[in-house]
């Protein structure tokens, strides 16, 4: 049924919309045909929207039980008949402990993006907006805090505050927020000189309703490519993390600390350290191809 | 609104018309950055030690001790006083060199840190050597031949890069290359048989065996190093070909770059002279940052190879809870990153007038 594919694709196409919603509607659609026309961001997209099924849904597979020790089936190889990954020294199948373990990473990259963007936003949009000395002082705070070293920190933390999930969070996001308040810096400074702020004030906007109604928006796009590409870079400091031990604890599958775990069965089991290495490669080289795609998209100039 | 001055930049201009007054001014500011980039590193870690669930006075004198020893030990250690005098004496305790004492080693942590920092330097220099001799033509040749296959080749190694778990990686280049292809030699960075037979000049094991004329020494030592330089390497190449081809495409973009070649200058001239000249003073800093970065990255890396560096050092006392240690050498690590970062800041504004 051609027909109606081609009334669609001309409707969202039309240089003359007739609504806001056709125009929102045909950027949209403009933006994901660019995006799809890189086969590469398509599986990076690809790729996380099975993790995020996987994550969401792992608990109803019918897998084994993730924390169960199997003792009698120790270290078999991937391709056992009933463990596809094969199991680790304690007999858990690795199977099982890594889609259960996708949570883990997931959930705490997403908190750290969660925690970390609105705070850079809020600081850098301040910054930009104020200008003089609000400007300076956020400024020197954030090259301040960006100046220092992240992993090396985020380990001092998380040696003082414990182990743990959330102290994890807690490391990486003190560490992670300045490139956001930068960056958002970077975008106000540029549209505060636009004519539409000028007008908005003549009407009698506050600078509040300035802000958020306006500057934050207009941001966001930047922000999200940036999140995205800094996803990558989160989730191989927590699983850095997790392999020294400073993560989720044991017995919770998680992928950096199932690494470090399958070291001392290397030179015998190799898949035990191998396979969850390889999902935390996946899942970071998805990321950094979604953030490729969307920066093409979004900022074609960069790049290149 | 964002585009006037304050009051306060606005007096800045007028008194720094003069070039000279503004140069002494802006290495002023930045001294002025350095110091307060160094308070923060000292009070994050002065917060952290303070931080600690454990209380150190039960921790030294047992849970049963009495009330008053407790309160002498607290006197004697001086947490009585006022928090901001506690940190006062902490830092003025860290510029004297005293970083405390390491429960594990039984020794001051300064001494302990400086015998294991030249080991980390060492694993850090000779990788960014071989991340600039590799990666730095690498990155140009990606920007010269654009969309050719050694440009697809470069970006799958900057991709690659950034997705690698270095600790896995680490974890796979010693199954395959040590277990099993026997290529290389295993953990540590020497083997004990040859452990201690060269003096300790350079602090680097390569170069002291060397210039001890101890060739077996320096076989042994480049079969230990070469596997974790050539993974820190990796990542080295990685970054630096990524910011030189990005650097070399904004170079070939411009004008100057057509006016050179109509004017008849060989196309190696215009590439290694002209733009290559132009972003040589950016990739320096890029190399400098490069170096921080691996510097950081040792935590991850060392405890995989037992390498005796500041990076085991520091996974070692956390493990064991040696509060003194994991806080001297994060203030070390941190110190040195921080001074690079605002070396190559400097020194990219020194260089580059339009920052200015």
């Amino acid at each position: 049924m051609k027909q109606p594919r081609k009334e669609w694709h001309a409707w969202l196409l039309t240089d003359t919309p007739a609504s806001r919603r056709q125009a929102a509607l045909g950027l949209a659609y403009r933006r994901w045909r660019r995006f799809a026309s890189n086969p590469l961001s398509v599986f990076g997209l690809a790729t996380l929207m099975l993790l995020i099924v996987f994550a969401a849904i792992g608990p109803l597979l019918p897998l084994h039980d993730p924390l169960r020790q199997v003792l009698g089936d120790r270290l078999l190889p991937p391709g056992s008949p009933s463990h596809w990954f094969g199991t680790d020294q304690l007999g858990r199948d690795i199977l099982a402990r890594l889609v259960i373990g996708s949570r883990l990473t997931l959930s705490i990259a997403i908190l750290v993006v969660v925690l970390v963007v609105p705070v850079g936003l809020l600081i850098g949009t301040t910054a930009g907006f104020c200008g003089g000395f609000v400007d300076t002082v956020l400024m020197r705070l954030t090259d301040i805090a960006l100046a220092f070293p992240k992993i090396v920190l985020a380990l001092a933390f998380a040696a003082a505050l414990g182990p743990g999930v959330i102290n994890a969070v807690i490391a990486i996001s003190i560490t992670a927020w300045p490139p956001y308040a930068r960056l958002a810096r970077a975008e106000t400074l540029r549209l505060v000189q636009a004519d539409f702020i000028h007008v908005a004030r003549l009407q009698g906007a506050s600078s509040m309703r300035i802000l958020l109604r306006y500057i934050v928006p207009l941001c966001s796009s930047s922000v999200i490519v940036r999140a995205t590409l800094d996803m990558a870079g989160i989730i191989l400091t927590v699983a850095g993390l997790g392999f020294l031990g400073l993560g989720a604890q044991p017995p919770s599958p998680e992928w950096g600390f199932m690494v470090a775990s399958g070291r001392g069965v290397l030179l015998d089991a190799w898949w035990v350290a191998t396979i969850p290495g390889i999902a935390i490669l996946l899942v970071s080289l998805a990321f950094n191809l979604l953030g490729d795609g969307l920066r093409d998209v979004f900022d074609p100039r960069q790049g290149g | 609104m964002a585009a006037q001055l304050s009051a306060f930049q606005r007096l800045q201009r007028v008194l720094t018309r003069h070039a000279g007054v503004r140069r002494t001014w802006l290495f002023v500011r930045w001294l002025l950055m350095l110091a307060v980039t160094f308070t923060g590193l000292l009070g994050v870690t002065f917060f952290i030690g303070r931080k600690i669930p454990i209380d150190p006075l039960l921790a030294m004198l047992g849970e049963r001790a009495s009330v008053q020893a407790y309160a002498a030990a607290r006197v004697a250690l001086g947490l009585d006083k006022p928090l901001i005098v506690q940190f006062l004496i902490y830092v003025r305790d860290v510029l004297h060199g005293d970083l405390g004492m390491s429960l594990l080693t039984s020794n001051p942590v300064i001494d302990d840190i400086k015998r294991v920092f030249p080991a980390t330097l060492e694993l850090a220099t000779l990788s960014t050597f071989i991340g600039i001799v590799i990666g730095v033509p690498l990155g140009v040749a990606a920007a010269v031949r654009h969309n050719r296959w050694i440009d697809h080749v470069a970006r799958f190694i900057g991709l690659a890069g950034s997705s690698l778990p270095v600790f896995w990686l680490a974890l796979m280049g010693l199954l395959l290359f040590y277990a099993k292809l026997h290529w290389v030699s295993g953990p540590g960075r020497i083997d004990p048989l040859y452990d201690g037979l060269v003096d300790t000049r350079t602090g680097s094991l390569l170069l002291d065996s060397v210039l001890a004329g101890e060739w077996d020494v320096f076989r042994n030592a480049l079969s230990h190093i070469v596997l974790p330089a050539a993974i820190l390497a990796f990542y080295s190449i990685a970054y630096l070909s990524r910011m030189t081809r990005s650097f070399m495409l904004e170079q070939l973009s411009q004008e100057y770059i057509v006016t050179a070649r109509a004017m008849g200058l060989s196309e190696r001239r215009v590439i290694w002279r002209h733009a290559f000249g132009n972003i040589a003073v950016p990739l320096l800093t890029v190399i400098a940052l490069a170096y921080s970065y691996l510097l950081e990255g040792s935590v991850l890396t060392e405890i995989v190879f037992a390498w005796p560096g500041i990076g085991s050092y520091l996974t070692g006392a956390l493990l064991n809870a040696d509060m003194n240690a994991v806080l001297g050498s994060t203030l070390v690590i941190g110190a040195t990153f921080i001074t690079l970062n605002l070396l190559t800041d400097a020194l990219y504004r020194v260089f580059d007038p339009r920052a200015r």
